[in-house]
Formats: C-alpha cells, structure tokens, sequence
C-alpha cells in the first residue's frame, strides 16, 4: 500500500441489470487520489461518471472491487488506516459524509435545504457535530458566505429566492464549513451563465488551493478540468479509457475516444 | 557542470485516428544533455517538430519511445513514467515553461498571474506580489494593466506576462518557447538579459529564438532538431 493515499479505486465497479443481464455503468476503475490532488472525470452522458462518483463517495456499493479511504483517526479503530467503504457501518459513512466529505451536486436544490434560510444551510453540518451556540454558528455562516462572495445580507433568506449562481455557491459554502479533506463535485458549473460559471470556477480555484482540498470533479466540460484539475480520467462506456496529467490528456491525448472529444470542442 | 536535463533516444510520433491512424512522425532518437549554466537552442524550419520536442521535454505531449530525465532536488526523474503529482511538483520547483501564447484564467489580474508560482512554492501572497510586480516593473508593464485581467492585453504585454510567470521562481531547469516574438527591440533586450542572468544562477535552458541576434546572445549551443526528423516523413494511411 502506498503511503499517503487518501481515495483509492480498485477495479471499482457497478453494473444495473437491463432487461435480465447486467450492464455495466462502470467497469474496474482504479486510481488513487494523494491530498490536495483534484481529478476530474470527463466524458460525455452515459459514459458512467456520475455513477464512478457515486461509488466514490459511498452513495451506491460496488458490485464488484472496491473503494478504500483513509479515515482520519478520531473516526477509525486503527488510525491512518485505509478502510474499505463496503467494510464501514452506516453511522461511519453518514458521519464521513457529513464532515470529512463534500459532495457539490449539480442542481444547488438537491444539495440545500430549501425551506431554511442561508445561514442555516451553512450552520447545519456544524449542528450535527454538536454545535449550538447560536452567536458562534451565524458569525460562522456570514464569514463562509463572505468567503464564497454572497451578500452577507442575504443570510436570512431562504435559498429559493438566490439566482442559480448564488445557490451553487451557498452549496459550496454548506459542504466546506467543517473543512472536509475531500470534495466531490458532479458537473459544479453546468447550467449557470456563462459569466457565472467563471465567477465560480475561479472561486472553485481559489478554495481548493487555499483549503488544499482534494476534489473530484465530474465534468463534460474540458475547460473546467483544465482550470480546475491536475489530473484527469476520461470514461467511455463505464470504462476509463485513458488518464493522466491533465494538459497531456488535453494536448496530446493518446486514445481515439480522446481525440474525438478534445477536437469536438471549440475552445478546450 | 552537472546536467540538469537529458533525454534518451527520444521519439514523437503523433497517431490521428480521427484519420484513420494516420502516422505523423515528429521526431526520433534524440539524445540531449543540457548543463547548469547552458542554453541550448532548438533550430529548425518550422514544423521541424522544435516546440514538440519543448513539450515533450515540459511533459505536456507524451514521449513515443525513449525517456525524458530531469534532475529534481538531485535526484533524476524520468517525466514518462512519473505520476502526475509527481510532474506536478517537478515543475512547481524545478521545471519551468515558458509558452508562446499566455493562456489566461477569468478575472484572475496580471499580478497574481505572476504571483501564482511563487505562493505555490509556499511564498507568502504579500511578498509573492511584491516580488511579482518587481518582475513587471523590470519588464515594463503599464502600471495599470498590473491589476487587470491580462485577457485585453496586447500580444507583447500578454509575452511579457508569460516570462515572468515562467522565470519567477528561478527554475533549475527553462524551456522556453519564442519568448522575444511579439516584443520591441528594448523588451527584448530586457529578456536577453533575464535569460543570461538565469544561465549565470546556474539554470540549464532550453528554447527556441526565431531570432537570430536574441539566440546568438542568449545560447551557448544549438541543436537542429531536423536532423532528427523521421526520414521522408512517411505519411502512411491504415485502411480505413
């Protein structure tokens, strides 16, 4: 085992049964992921990303191989130890989920609470490990919103009434407030205007760096993984059919689906 | 002097299979050792494969066969088989890059562009901008344009920006791509000078100068890429 992997993909794999066989939405996936490194998975609909990041944070089991992640001590029996997600209780994941992990959805409604207001979406992962000084979770929340650029006078607002930009980033602000080590992101940018999704993107860049957050970040858009990741994957029929460095994959890219996507785009 | 960057029979040859596989062999069996202290210039017509080989040294194309060695904190590493973190950190400390066309990241202004390499390698962001605008001042950028997005810049503004996000750590090693191209007579004095100064720390460049009076006066050596062209450029097509 290499030392100071934090995720680590093993032939991970997950199939749905289509009309009595199975299909495979993802087929032996292998990578590991060191602290600080963000990754970014590509491919166009289909290709099994979403389902790969799924796996990768726990919300659906491998039908075959497996996902390991090193659980900070204060949550695992052995410390600094590379635990199979499969081999870990509910409590362990939600715990993970809720304070070790981020997870971006792609639409800010699936990942915010929309009948309480800002501040509350950013307070809740603090509440559920326990805090409840009220004075201590607001100032919280204004600082995060502060840092992801949201009116601060907005704090009591429900979400509901925030453009799809403001939401994105309220989203982002409620997953990093416990500084999780990890972050993943399904498609962050997708959907938003275009000057929004820079404003996002930069702020992304900025976070990750500082925060020195891992990430892995599910995308069809390869501008995104060029700002974004260091390294990347690129999937096709749940396979990944080549990875490495990001602006290698992007510039020289080796495999024929590679190509394909990269001389698709206008500007990658 | 010791080398700093070497490679071992080196070859680039590009696969279109949007072409049906079309072989476009770039170069093969390139042997080159650069010293602390040198400046090796590529020569070549263009499209004699000079900035592939550049990049293949950078690690942004893939080498065909053969190997790329750099020296990093003593030790070689071989960019083919190094693993992106790995590259990563190479040319955070050691490997610095120097391409023709800036390409620039929304809203982020010309300062912290140049400032970015050095916040990466741990320098405090007050200081990295000091150091970054001592390198603008040097290099004679507008004041005002310090706190802009380079996007609207002219290509010599743009140019200039690049070189100093590419030499402000000072990396060991320097691959530089037609740096002078789009500048006036007195910036590219000024780029002359930074080249030699960074050849007298004892940085072993590689580049590739159009111009003839900026090559004579920045490298020690050249090289002639062309010689190292596949024979006759065979452009075979597969059945398709």
């Amino acid at each position: 085992m290499k030392p100071g992997v934090l995720l680590s993909a093993r032939r991970a794999s997950k199939a749905y049964v289509h009309q009595g066989q199975p299909r495979w939405a993802c087929r032996d996936v292998s990578f590991d992921l060191y602290p600080g490194e963000v990754l970014a998975v590509v491919g166009e609909s289909g290709s099994g990303k979403t389902t790969l990041l799924r796996l990768l944070a726990a919300r659906l089991g491998c039908d075959e191989g497996s996902v390991h992640y090193e659980v900070r001590s204060d949550l695992a029996s052995e410390p600094d130890h590379l635990m199979d997600l499969a081999s870990m209780s509910q409590a362990q994941l939600r715990r993970l989920a809720r304070t070790d992990w981020g997870f971006v959805e792609q639409h800010a409604r699936d990942g915010l609470r929309m009948n309480v207001s800002g501040g509350a979406n950013v307070g809740e992962r603090l509440m559920a490990l326990g805090a409840r000084n009220y004075g201590q979770l607001r100032s919280e929340a204004l600082s995060w919103m502060a840092r992801v650029e949201l009116d601060t006078g907005r704090i009591d607002d429900l979400p509901g009434s925030y453009s799809g930009g403001m939401q994105q980033r309220l989203q982002i602000a409620r997953n990093l407030v416990t500084q999780p080590r990890l972050v993943f992101m399904d498609e962050p940018t997708t959907g938003l205007d275009v000057s929004v999704q820079a404003r996002l993107l930069d702020l992304l860049r900025e976070l990750v760096d500082e925060l020195q957050l891992a990430a892995v970040v599910v995308t069809h858009d390869l501008a995104v993984a060029r700002l974004l990741a260091q390294r990347m994957l690129v999937m096709k029929d749940g396979c990944v059919v080549e990875q490495g460095l990001t602006d290698r994959v992007l510039d020289d890219p080796q495999h024929p689906y590679t190509q394909l996507l990269v001389s698709s785009v206008l500007t990658p | 002097m010791t080398a700093l960057i070497e490679t071992l029979a080196l070859s680039k040859t590009f696969t279109l299979y949007g072409r049906g596989g079309l072989q476009l062999p770039v170069f093969s069996g390139i042997d080159l050792s650069v010293r602390a202290g040198e400046c090796l210039a590529l020569t070549g017509h263009s499209g004699s494969g000079k900035s592939s080989l550049l990049r293949c040294l950078y690690g942004n194309y893939a080498a065909s066969s053969g190997e790329v060695r750099i020296r990093h904190q003593g030790v070689w590493v071989s960019l083919s088989s190094a693993a992106p973190r790995e590259v990563f950190e190479l040319r955070r400390y050691t490997l610095g890059y120097v391409s023709q066309f800036l390409r620039v990241i929304p809203r982020v202004s010309a300062l912290d562009i140049v400032a970015d390499p050095l916040r990466r390698i741990g320098v405090p962001a007050d200081e990295a901008r000091a150091q970054a605008a001592q390198w603008l001042q040097s290099m004679n950028l507008a004041e005002h344009l310090w706190h802009l997005p380079p996007a609207t810049f002219s290509g010599g503004e743009q140019q200039r920006v690049n070189i100093a996000h590419g030499m402000i750590t000072a990396p060991a090693v320097l691959l530089l791509d037609e740096p002078t191209a789009s500048l006036d007579a007195d910036n590219r004095r000024v780029v002359v000078n930074l080249i030699r100064a960074a050849r007298e720390q004892g940085s072993a460049v590689v580049g590739i100068f159009h111009d003839d009076e900026v090559r004579d006066a920045v490298a020690t050596r050249t090289f002639d890429v062309e010689q190292y062209r596949n024979a006759g450029r065979t452009e075979q097509e597969s059945t398709t």
